[in-house]
C-alpha cells in the first residue's frame, strides 16, 4: 500500500537534491570577491537603515496576518479553474458560496478598520 | 445538482442554518452600536431557536450524508438540543455580566454560534477527518472567547495557554487519524467497521491509533493527565464563556468519544479497557481530592469539572461490550444532561456574585448568601447537591445510572472508586453550601433577570426532572448510534 | 375537552372530575399571582380575592354536582385517569379519579360546606384584618383556602391509595398552615407557632401508621389500587390473615393521627389557635372526617378482619364518651366545640368500626353540616364580642369599666359572655338550633344520624352503645352549658354589653348551614322508602351498606336522656342561678357552679384528664431529654469534636496536602520534569514559543501519551 506514495517520496527527493544541487553549485563554483557594498543586506537596492532585527509596529502582523488569509483561500481558485469545465454549475455555485464567505470577512475586517493604518 | 447532495445538505441544514445565521449576525453587529448589543444577545438566541426548531421538525429520521462523513440521527439530534440549549443558557448568563464588566462585543455571540455549530458537528460527525474538523471548529472561537477579556491579563494567558495546549492536542488526534487510516486504509467509521470485520487491518496501528484519539478528545473533555490547562482556562476565562466550556466542550468530545469508540474500536476493547479504566479512575480522584485544597470558586468548579469528565469516562469504559454499550452511550448522554444543568444552575450564581476584577469569587465571599439572597442560595444547594449525587436531584440519578453501567459491564472496583470520591466531592460541595448557610456575611449580589432566570430554571430542573426522570432516560436511551 | 366529550357519551359528566381539582387550583394561582397587586391597587380588593376564591370553591361544587346527577343515571361510576406518575417496575401509580357514590358523598360535602364557609370567610378575616393589620395575610389565606379544597379533594377522588396519601398529606400541610395562620401571635409569640408543630408532629405518628399499611398493602397485593385490592382481599384473608390484620391496625393509627381519636386527638384542642373558619373547614366538617371516609372507604378489607373492627369501634367510642366529659368542663367556646368534634368523629369511627358505613357516612355529613354551623357561629359570637371590646376601648366614657384589664380581655372566653341573645339576635338562632342538632333532639339532623349510629350499635355491640349513649348524655349537658353562658343571663362583661351582629356576608352562610342543620336528616331517614342514602351508598359498599333500622326503644330512651341532661344543665347554669353564682365575690367563688357538686372531677376534666401533661411526661421530656445528650454528648463533643475534627478532617487535609503537594505538584510535575531531561530538545523548542507553566502541562500532555502508547505497544 504504502508503495502508491513512492511518487511522492521521489518527488521529494528530487526536489530537494535539485535545491541542494544548486546552491551547493553556486557556492562552489561562483568566484567570492566581497566588497562592503556586497556584504550589506539586501534591501531591494536601497541602503539599510538600521539593523534588521528591530522591532515591528503590530499593524504589519494585522496586515500579514489578512494577507495569509486572504491570499492563501485564493490560492484554492487555482485548482477549481483547472477543473471548472467538470464541476460544471455544481462548481460555480460552490465557489460563489466560498466568495460570499470570504467577503463576509473582508467586510467585517473593513469595516472594523483593519485596513486603515491610522 | 445531484439528487443525494440534496439529501446531504438536507441532513446537515441545521449546521448550515447557524451558521449562515453567525455569518450574517457577524455583519449585522458591524451596524448595532455598542451600548446596543443586547440587539446582538438577542439575535444569536433567536439564531439558536430557529437551529432548534429545525431539529425538532425533523426529529426521528435517521440520515446519513456526503457518502457517511455525517451523521444525523437521535444521538446527534440528542446532542445538537442539548447544545443549543446550552448555548441559549450561556447567552441568558452572558449579557449583563459581559456589560458590566465592560467586555461586551458582538464577536462574542458570534463566535459563540459558530463554536456551537462546530459542536453540533462533532455529534454527527462519522468520520475521523470530520471529527478533526468539527473539533477546530468548535475550539478556535473557544480559545478566543477565552481571551476575549482582553486586556485582562489572565484572560490573555488563559486564551493562549488553552490555543498552544490545543494545537498540541489537535496534534495527536491527527497523528492518531492517520495510524487509523494506515491500519485500515480509511476514515469513514463504516469503511473501519468493515475493513475491520473483514479482518484485514492491522491491530497495532489500530491501537495506537485509537489510543491518540484518546488523548486528543480526552483533551477536550479535560481527563487526566490531559487535563493541566483546565484551573487555568477556567479560571482566566470570563465566567460566562468557562460555563457554557465546562458543558459545550464536554458534550461534543464525549459525543466524538462514544461514536468512534463504540461504533469503530470494539476490537481492541480488550487492550483500550486497562486504559480508560485507568485514565477514567485517575481523573476522578485527581480531580476530587485536588478540589478540596481549592479556595476560589472558579478554580474549585475546573476541579469538579475534572471530576465530572472522569465519572463520565467510566461510562465509556464497558465499550466493548455490545451488551452494555447501548446503557454506555444512554448513561453518558443522560450524565451530560444532568451536569449541563448543574452547571448552569452553579455558574449562574457565580457570575452573579463576581465583581469587575475578579472580586467576589473568593469562597468567603459566599458567607451570608443564605440569609441575604434565599432563593439564590438555594439554586447553589441545588447545584451543589447535584454535583455531590444527593437525592432527589439528576446528579444522584445519573451518578446511579453511570454506576449501574460500569457495575453491569463488571467493573466493580471502578464504580467503587466513582462511589468514594463521590463521598470526598462531599467535602468541598458541601462546604461552599456551609458557607453560605452558617457564616456570617454581606456578599455582594448583582441582580439580573436572566441570571436569576437561568438559576432558577435550572436548579428547578435538576430537582423536577429527577423526580420525573422517566421520560429522559427514556430519550437518552433511544438516542442510539446509527452506523448506516 | 372534557365537557365535549360528556356531551356526545350522554347525560355523564364523569370526565369532569378533574375539574373539582383544577378549580381550586386556578383560584389559588390567581390569588397568588394578582392577589397581592388586587388587594394593593382596588379598595373591593378584598371582595373580589375572596370572591374568585369562593367561586373556585362553588365551581368545584357544581361539578360535584353534575357528578352526582350522572351517578343517578349511571350508579356504578366511573375511573377516570388523568396522569401516569409513577412507572417503576411492577409499581405503576397513576393520577386517576374514582367516582362513585361514596367519593361523590364527600365531593359534594368538602366543596359544597367549603363554599359557604368560603363566603363566611370574606366577612371574617376582614375582621381579622382590621384586628392584625396585615392585608397581605388576606391573600394568603385564601390561597391556603383553596389548597385546601384542592387537597382534600384529591384524598377522597383518588382510586388508589397512594393517591389518597398524597391528599391525605395535602390536607395535613394546610392545617399545618392553616393551625399556625396568626404565626406570631399566641402564648408568647410562638404559641400558635407551637400548636401547629403539635399537630403536624401528631399526625406524623398517625401517618407513619399509614404509610406501614401503605407499603404492607404493596407487598401482600402488589398494587395500591382500591379495585384490584378488594378484589384480592377475600383471597389474601384466607392465606395471609395475618398481613390484613397488620394493614387494618396501621390504617386505624392513621386514623387515629387525622381524626383526632384516642391517644393522638390531642393537637385538634390545640388546632383552635387556628383563625375560625380554619376550625369550621379543616377541623370539623372535612379534613378530619378523612379517616372515617378512608376506614369506609377500605370496608372491604374491614369486614374481613374482626379483630381490626372490634378496635375501630373499641376506640370510637371511647373516644366519644372520654371526650365528650373533657366538653362539660371547657371556659373557651372553641374549645368546647373541639372535644364535641372529637367526641362525635368517636361517634362515626364506632360506626364504620362496627360495619354500620351508612351510619357513620350519614353522621358524618349531617355533623359536618351542624359542627360548621356552630364553628362558624362562635365565630360570629367572637367577633361580635371583639366588636363590643373595641367598641368599649374607643369611646372614654366607657373605658374606665375596663379597670386597666383591656388587654387581657379574652373574646373566647364564655366567662366574658352572657346575654347575647339580645344582641346577636341572629346568630343566637343558629346557634341554637345547631345545638339541638348536635344534642340529638329530633327531627332535627343530628337526631337521624346519631340514632342510627345508636340503633346499629344496640344489635350487636351493646358495651359500644352503651359508651355512646354516655357520651350523648353528656353532649347535651354541655351544649345547654355553652348556649346558657353564652347568650342567656345578663352581659357579664362591657364587651358582651355592646356586642354588635355580624354583616350579612357572615350570617347568610350561617341561615343556609342552619337551614341543613335542621332538614340534613331527611336523606336517610330510618323509615322504609325513605333510606335514600343508603341506596345511594349501595352501589359502592355493596352488601355492606344496609339500612338503618328504627328501634323505638332506642330513639325514645336517647332523646329522653337527652331531655333529663338538658333539664340538668338548665337546673345547674339556669339564668337566675348563674347570675347569684356571678355575685359571690371573685376571691371565693369556683370557677363554674358544677364544681361545688363534683369538686375533684370538675378539676380533672378541666384540666382534660391531665393527658398532655402526661405525654409530655412520659413520651416528650424523656425524648427531649435524649436528644439532648445524642446531640451534645454524642454528635457535637465525640462525632463532631473529635471524629470529625480530629480524624476526618485530618485525614482529608492529610491526604489532601499529600495528593496536591507530593502527587500532583510532587509526583506528575517532578515525572514530567524527570522526562525533561529526555525530551530537552523537545522542551527547548517549546521554550521559545512560550513562557512559564505551559511547558509542564504540555509535558504531562506527553507523558500521559507515552505512557498510553507504551502500553498500547507493548503490552
Amino acid at each position: 500500500m504504502l508503495f502508491d506514495y513512492l511518487p511522492i517520496i521521489v518527488l521529494i527527493i528530487i526536489s530537494t537534491g535539485l535545491a541542494g544541487i544548486a546552491v551547493l553549485l553556486g557556492h562552489l563554483l561562483g568566484p567570492r570577491r566581497p566588497t562592503l557594498r556586497k556584504s550589506v543586506p539586501y534591501e531591494s537596492g536601497m541602503r539599510p537603515i538600521g539593523p534588521g532585527a528591530r522591532r515591528m509596529p503590530v499593524r504589519f502582523y494585522l496586515i500579514a496576518v489578512l494577507f495569509i488569509l486572504f491570499d492563501i483561500e485564493i490560492i484554492f481558485f487555482l485548482p477549481w479553474a483547472v477543473v471548472f469545465k467538470k464541476l460544471g454549475l455544481f462548481g460555480l455555485v460552490e465557489m460563489f458560496i466560498f466568495i460570499a464567505i470570504l467577503l463576509v470577512g473582508y467586510v467585517y475586517a473593513w469595516k472594523k478598520g483593519a485596513l486603515e493604518w491610522e | 445538482m445531484p439528487n443525494d447532495l440534496w439529501l446531504s445538505i438536507g441532513a446537515i441544514l441545521p449546521i448550515i442554518v447557524l451558521a449562515v445565521w453567525a455569518c450574517l449576525l457577524l455583519l449585522v453587529d458591524l451596524f448595532i452600536p455598542a451600548q446596543r448589543k443586547g440587539w446582538t444577545a438577542s439575535l444569536a438566541a433567536v439564531g439558536l431557536l430557529i437551529t432548534l426548531a429545525v431539529i425538532l421538525s425533523r426529529l426521528g429520521q435517521s440520515q446519513s450524508g456526503f457518502g457517511g462523513m455525517v451523521m444525523v440521527d437521535n444521538f446527534a439530534n440528542f446532542l445538537s438540543i442539548l447544545l443549543l440549549a446550552s448555548g441559549l443558557a450561556a447567552i441568558a448568563l452572558s449579557h449583563d455580566y459581559l456589560q458590566r464588566t465592560g467586555i461586551e462585543r458582538g464577536e462574542y455571540y458570534v463566535l459563540l454560534l459558530f463554536s456551537i455549530s462546530g459542536m453540533m458537528l462533532m455529534g454527527m460527525a462519522s468520520d475521523l477527518i470530520m471529527v478533526f474538523l468539527a473539533l477546530e471548529l468548535l475550539s478556535i472561537p473557544l480559545y478566543v472567547l477565552a481571551g476575549i477579556a482582553v486586556p485582562r491579563l489572565n484572560s490573555e494567558e488563559a486564551a493562549i495557554k488553552y490555543f498552544l495546549l490545543g494545537a498540541f492536542a489537535s496534534g495527536f488526534l491527527v497523528y492518531g487519524t492517520a495510524l487509523v487510516y494506515g491500519a485500515s486504509g480509511s476514515t469513514s467509521i463504516a469503511k473501519i467497521v468493515q475493513v475491520i470485520q473483514a479482518g484485514q487491518h492491522n491491530l497495532t496501528l489500530l491501537l495506537a491509533g485509537a489510543g491518540l484519539i484518546l488523548v486528543g478528545l480526552g483533551f477536550k473533555v479535560a481527563v487526566a493527565p490531559f487535563h493541566m490547562w483546565t484551573p487555568d482556562v477556567y479560571q482566566g476565562a470570563p465566567s460566562s464563556v468557562t460555563a457554557f466550556m465546562a458543558v459545550g466542550a464536554k458534550a461534543a468530545g464525549f459525543a466524538a468519544l462514544l461514536r468512534i469508540f463504540v461504533l469503530a474500536f470494539p476490537v481492541v476493547s480488550l487492550d483500550m479497557t486497562p486504559v480508560l479504566w485507568s485514565v477514567a479512575a485517575l481523573t476522578m480522584i485527581l480531580g476530587n481530592f485536588v478540589a478540596i485544597a481549592q479556595k476560589n470558586i472558579k478554580r474549585l468548579l475546573a476541579y469538579s469539572s475534572i471530576a465530572h469528565a472522569g465519572y463520565i469516562l467510566m461510562a465509556l469504559t464497558p465499550y466493548g461490550q455490545s451488551n452494555v454499550s447501548a446503557d454506555s452511550v444512554a448513561s453518558a448522554l443522560f450524565y451530560l444532561v444532568a451536569y449541563a444543568l448543574t452547571n448552569f444552575a452553579a455558574w449562574a450564581v457565580v457570575i452573579a456574585l463576581e465583581q469587575a476584577d475578579e472580586r467576589g469569587l473568593e469562597l468567603s465571599d459566599y458567607a451570608g448568601l443564605g440569609r441575604k439572597q434565599p432563593a439564590l442560595a438555594a439554586a447553589m444547594t441545588v447545584a451543589m447537591l447535584s454535583f455531590t449525587g444527593v437525592p432527589p436531584t439528576l446528579g444522584f440519578v445519573g451518578k446511579f445510572f453511570l454506576f449501574r453501567t460500569v457495575i453491569e459491564g463488571g467493573f466493580i472496583g471502578l464504580a467503587l472508586i466513582g462511589v468514594l470520591t463521590s463521598l470526598v466531592s462531599a467535602y468541598y460541595y458541601l462546604r461552599v453550601v456551609v458557607i453560605m448557610y452558617m457564616q456570617e456575611g454581606e456578599p455582594v449580589v448583582r441582580r439580573d433577570g436572566w441570571l436569576y432566570a437561568t438559576a432558577f430554571v435550572s436548579s428547578i430542573g435538576v430537582v423536577a426532572l429527577s423526580i420525573f426522570a422517566g421520560p429522559l432516560i427514556a430519550l437518552a436511551s433511544r438516542a442510539i448510534l446509527n452506523l448506516f | 375537552m372534557f365537557f365535549e366529550e360528556a356531551v356526545s357519551s350522554g347525560p355523564q359528566f364523569f370526565n369532569l372530575v378533574p375539574w373539582i381539582v383544577f378549580f381550586p387550583v386556578i383560584g389559588l394561582l390567581f390569588n397568588i399571582f394578582f392577589g397581592g397587586r388586587i388587594l394593593e391597587r382596588s379598595r373591593a380588593g378584598e371582595k373580589i380575592v375572596g370572591g374568585v376564591a369562593s367561586l373556585a370553591a362553588g365551581l368545584s361544587f357544581l361539578v360535584s354536582v353534575l357528578l352526582a346527577i350522572s351517578l343517578n343515571g349511571h350508579p356504578e361510576g366511573m375511573v377516570v385517569p388523568l396522569a401516569d406518575w409513577i412507572n417503576i417496575g411492577e409499581l405503576n401509580i397513576r393520577w386517576a379519579f374514582q367516582v362513585d357514590t361514596l367519593s361523590v358523598t364527600m365531593m359534594l360535602v368538602v366543596s359544597g360546606v367549603g363554599t359557604l364557609i368560603h363566603i363566611y370567610a370574606i366577612g371574617y378575616m376582614h375582621e381579622d384584618v382590621r384586628h392584625n393589620g396585615d392585608p397581605g395575610r388576606f391573600r394568603r389565606f385564601f390561597v391556603f383556602m383553596n389548597l385546601f379544597i384542592a387537597a382534600m379533594m384529591i384524598l377522597v377522588s383518588g382510586d388508589n391509595y397512594m393517591m389518597l396519601f398524597v391528599g391525605w398529606e395535602g390536607v395535613g400541610l394546610c392545617s399545618y398552615l392553616l393551625i399556625g395562620f396568626w404565626y406570631e401571635k399566641g402564648k408568647d409569640g410562638i404559641g400558635n407557632a407551637l400548636a401547629a408543630k403539635k399537630a403536624m408532629v401528631t399526625n406524623r405518628i398517625g401517618d407513619f401508621g399509614f404509610l406501614l399499611a401503605a407499603f404492607t398493602i404493596f407487598w401482600t397485593f402488589g398494587t395500591f389500587k382500591f379495585h384490584a385490592i378488594f378484589e384480592k382481599a377475600p383471597e389474601v384473608a384466607v392465606a395471609n390473615p395475618g398481613a390484613l390484620l397488620f394493614i387494618t391496625i396501621c390504617l386505624l393509627i392513621g386514623v387515629t393521627g387525622k381524626s383526632a381519636q384516642l391517644p393522638l386527638y390531642v393537637w385538634l384542642p390545640d388546632a383552635m389557635a387556628g383563625p375560625t373558619p380554619v376550625s369550621a373547614l379543616i377541623h370539623a366538617a372535612t379534613m378530619v372526617t378523612a379517616g372515617v371516609y378512608l376506614v369506609a372507604r377500605s370496608a372491604e378489607i374491614y369486614v374481613l378482619v374482626p379483630t381490626a373492627q372490634f378496635w375501630v369501634t373499641l376506640v370510637g367510642s371511647v373516644t366519644a364518651l372520654f371526650a365528650a366529659t373533657i366538653a362539660v368542663g371547657q371556659f373557651d367556646i372553641k374549645k368546647v366545640l373541639a372535644y364535641s368534634t372529637i367526641s362525635q368523629l368517636g361517634f362515626m369511627v364506632a360506626a364504620v368500626g362496627m360495619g354500620a358505613f351508612v351510619a357513620g357516612m350519614f353522621h358524618l355529613v349531617t355533623h359536618a353540616f351542624f359542627k360548621a354551623l356552630l364553628f362558624l357561629s362562635s365565630g360570629s359570637v367572637i367577633q361580635g364580642l371583639e366588636r363590643g371590646h373595641h367598641h368599649v376601648e374607643h369611646d372614654p366614657k366607657l373605658k374606665k369599666q375596663l379597670k386597666g384589664h383591656a388587654h387581657d380581655f379574652d373574646p373566647q372566653d364564655m366567662r366574658n359572655m352572657g346575654g347575647l341573645r339580645e344582641r346577636m339576635k341572629i346568630t343566637y338562632w343558629v346557634y341554637l338550633i345547631g345545638a339541638i342538632a348536635l344534642a340529638g333532639i329530633p327531627p332535627l339532623a343530628g337526631f337521624w344520624s346519631k340514632d342510627e349510629i345508636l340503633a346499629d350499635a344496640s344489635k350487636e355491640f351493646s358495651w359500644a352503645y352503651t359508651l355512646l349513649t354516655l357520651a350523648a348524655i353528656f353532649t347535651a349537658f354541655y351544649m345547654t352549658r355553652q348556649i346558657l353562658m353564652v347568650f342567656f343571663g345578663k352581659a357579664r362583661t362591657p364587651a358582651a354589653e355592646h356586642a354588635e351582629e355580624s354583616p350579612l356576608v357572615v350570617t347568610a352562610p350561617l341561615m343556609i348551614l342552619a337551614v341543613l342543620s335542621f332538614f340534613g336528616g331527611l336523606i336517610n331517614l330510618p323509615f322504609d322508602g325513605f333510606h335514600q342514602f343508603a341506596h345511594w351508598l349501595e352501589h359502592t359498599l355493596g352488601e355492606y351498606a344496609h339500612p338503618g333500622e328504627f328501634i323505638l326503644v332506642v330513639a325514645l330512651l336517647s332523646t329522653g336522656l337527652a331531655l333529663v341532661s338538658l333539664a340538668l344543665g338548665w337546673w345547674l347554669y339556669n339564668p337566675r342561678r348563674y347570675e347569684e353564682f356571678w355575685a359571690i365575690p371573685a376571691a371565693r367563688r369556683p370557677d363554674d357552679p358544677l364544681r361545688s357538686y363534683i369538686g375533684p372531677i370538675y378539676e380533672a376534666l378541666k384540666n382534660k384528664y391531665w393527658v398532655d401533661e402526661l405525654y409530655w411526661a412520659v413520651f416528650l421530656n424523656p425524648y427531649i431529654d435524649l436528644s439532648r445528650f445524642l446531640a451534645d454528648v454524642i454528635d457535637w463533643r465525640f462525632w463532631h469534636d473529635w471524629f470529625h475534627d480530629r480524624v476526618i478532617m485530618g485525614g482529608y487535609n492529610l491526604l489532601t496536602r499529600l495528593l496536591a503537594i507530593r502527587i500532583d505538584l510532587g509526583g506528575i510535575d517532578a515525572a514530567a520534569n524527570g522526562l525533561a531531561v529526555l525530551t530537552q530538545r523537545v522542551a527547548e523548542r517549546l521554550r521559545q514559543v512560550q513562557t512559564g507553566y505551559v511547558r509542564n502541562y504540555a509535558l504531562s500532555i506527553f507523558v500521559g501519551v507515552v505512557i498510553i502508547l507504551g502500553y498500547l505497544l507493548l503490552r
